[in-house]
């Protein structure tokens, strides 16, 4: 699903490379973490996958896409293809739930006819059906997480990326988001999850990918959190 | 695009509209002032451009043959000169035609008896000629010398004074409106762009998910397209509604006023002159709106 092929990223007027000689393969259904301290590189990362920004040196390959051959008219194909979430959610505060979700079909042109049976039936699936008609501000943070959730979804990438789901949650939301991402996951949505919540990836026993100043210092299957401290 | 995409791009650049209704005004407001600016021109243009030509047909051309010539000869100077393209008409006016032109004009009511006073001699009897309308006066000069070089031809009178004001004039009017019109114009533009951008900014938010998500280019630019075109053809509209009160109102209280204006001057009607003015203004509008807002877009709207 992802393979990143001694990826080099500087930003511009940068001294040091953000990410160095980063080589990642993820096989196509995996549930990976990214971890590390910030200023690893695990931004950077996000943005190079989501073709944000252009890696300085090396390739990369997300569901079969040669980024390096990618030409600019087919972006949105290729984002169409990898649902994101972030730490502040990133809703829009002036409208509804129903029309958060349905803003993703719509911006990706589906039909009207589909927009109105899978925006319930996503909303179903995160545990916000009743709560369509609210706006963001009345929802709490967990339930904000699950709007964006159920917005990246919603259009059924074949990769997730989320950036610090948890990142604003207390313990109990973010355990519903994770098994939220478990869930999907399990039905076959490669999840990648960049996060520095140990105890989360600790209990959750997955492939973690360890980012330490621009380089990856551990790749462990079941995989713990690693201290630098 | 699809049915239900464009109807959310026109509802979206709506909205737009509404969000930023302050700097829509200014957009609005200057496009009408241009495009009023403009309507009233192209009336008083199209109106001047009917006077000329009816002026056109009263400056005449005389043309005066050698004194004793005789009548085929006259002819064949006729037929030499109906063959010119620069004439738009022409008639003869006989010794006699003329003789009695000049005494009504000259003792009006009493010209029967001035006339019969001189007992049948005509004291204009060497003054029969061709009276000439040209179809365009700018080659009045060159025209009249081909005139004086023919052979039997006395005399060619003109009215170059004439002809050379009207010319003068119209160019003056028609350079100075396109030279405000272009003013207005660009102003227009830079208006219509500042708006564009001030919805840009507001929904930077918006724009940046959308382009997360996977919108294109193109779903990303229409509504603020949309906020464009809609700003030009309100702003179309608005002068277009107000030309044609104005020109309505200007020519009933002209005619019935003034009498001079009206006997001798025919208004363009109104219908004529609207169904040229008001798919022009509504181009222009339209297309203003189109120029600010692609430009910007392309300027601030990059995946």
């Amino acid at each position: 699903m992802i393979i990143l092929d001694h990826v080099k990223y500087k930003y511009p007027g940068g001294k040091k490379y953000a990410l160095n000689d980063i080589n990642i393969k993820i096989e196509p259904g995996e549930f990976v973490f990214i971890v590390g301290s910030s200023g690893s590189g695990k931004t950077s990362l996000i943005k190079l996958l989501l073709k944000e920004m252009e890696p300085t040196s090396g390739s990369l390959k997300v569901a079969g896409v040669d980024y390096n051959k990618l030409k600019r008219k087919n972006i949105p194909k290729l984002r169409r293809r990898i649902g994101v979430v972030f730490q502040n959610f990133r809703l829009l505060k002036d409208r509804t739930v129903y029309e958060n979700v349905a803003f993703a079909q719509r911006v990706v042109e589906t039909p009207s006819r589909f927009i109105r049976r899978q925006v319930p039936a996503m909303l179903t699936l995160v545990g916000l059906a009743d709560k369509y008609k609210s706006y963001p501000k009345q929802l709490s943070g967990g339930e904000q997480q699950r709007v964006a959730l159920a917005r990246a979804l919603v259009n059924k990438p074949e990769l997730l990326l989320a950036d610090e789901p948890t990142g604003n949650l207390d313990p109990k939301n973010s355990w519903e988001i994770m098994r939220l991402l478990e869930d999907i996951n399990r039905k076959g949505t490669t999840v990648v999850v960049v996060t520095h919540n140990k105890e989360i990836v600790n209990m959750m026993q997955k492939r973690v990918i360890t980012l330490k100043k621009g380089e990856i210092i551990s790749d462990e299957q079941k995989g713990g959190y690693i201290d630098e401290d | 695009m699809r049915i239900s995409s464009l109807l959310y791009s026109i509802r979206q650049g709506l909205k737009n509209i509404r969000r930023n209704m302050l700097f829509s005004l200014a957009s609005i407001g200057t496009i009408v002032s241009c495009l009023f600016l403009f309507g009233i021109f192209y009336c008083i243009i199209v109106n001047f451009k009917s006077a000329m030509n009816d002026l056109k047909n009263t400056v005449t051309i005389s043309v005066f043959f050698d004194k004793g010539i005789d009548d085929d000869k006259i002819k064949l100077i006729g037929e030499q000169i109906r063959l010119r393209d620069e004439v738009n008409t022409m008639d003869f006016i006989s010794a006699d035609e003329a003789w009695e032109e000049y005494a009504r004009k000259r003792y009006k009511d009493n010209y029967e008896a001035a006339m019969a006073s001189f007992a049948g001699d005509n004291p204009l009897k060497d003054s029969a000629s061709y009276e000439i309308t040209m179809k365009d006066l700018s080659n009045q000069a060159e025209f009249v010398n081909y005139l004086s070089s023919l052979d039997g031809v006395r005399k060619v009178s003109t009215s170059e004074v004439t002809a050379d004001g009207i010319q003068a004039l119209s160019s003056v009017v028609g350079y100075a409106s396109i030279g405000i019109i272009a003013i207005l114009l660009f102003v227009s533009i830079f208006l219509i762009s500042n708006t564009i951008t001030i919805g840009i900014t507001v929904r930077k938010e918006e724009i940046a998910i959308m382009k997360l998500i996977g919108a294109t280019n193109f779903f990303v630019r229409a509504p603020f397209i949309v906020e464009g075109v809609v700003i030009g053809l309100v702003g179309s509209l608005i002068p277009l509604a107000l030309v044609w009160l104005l020109y309505d109102h200007v020519v009933s209280y002209v005619v019935g006023r003034f009498n001079v204006i009206s006997n001798n001057f025919a208004f363009v009607p109104i219908k004529d002159m609207f169904a040229v003015l008001i798919p022009i203004s509504a181009a222009i509008g339209i297309g203003l709106g189109l120029i600010g807002s692609i430009l910007t877009t392309r300027k601030h709207l990059k995946v």
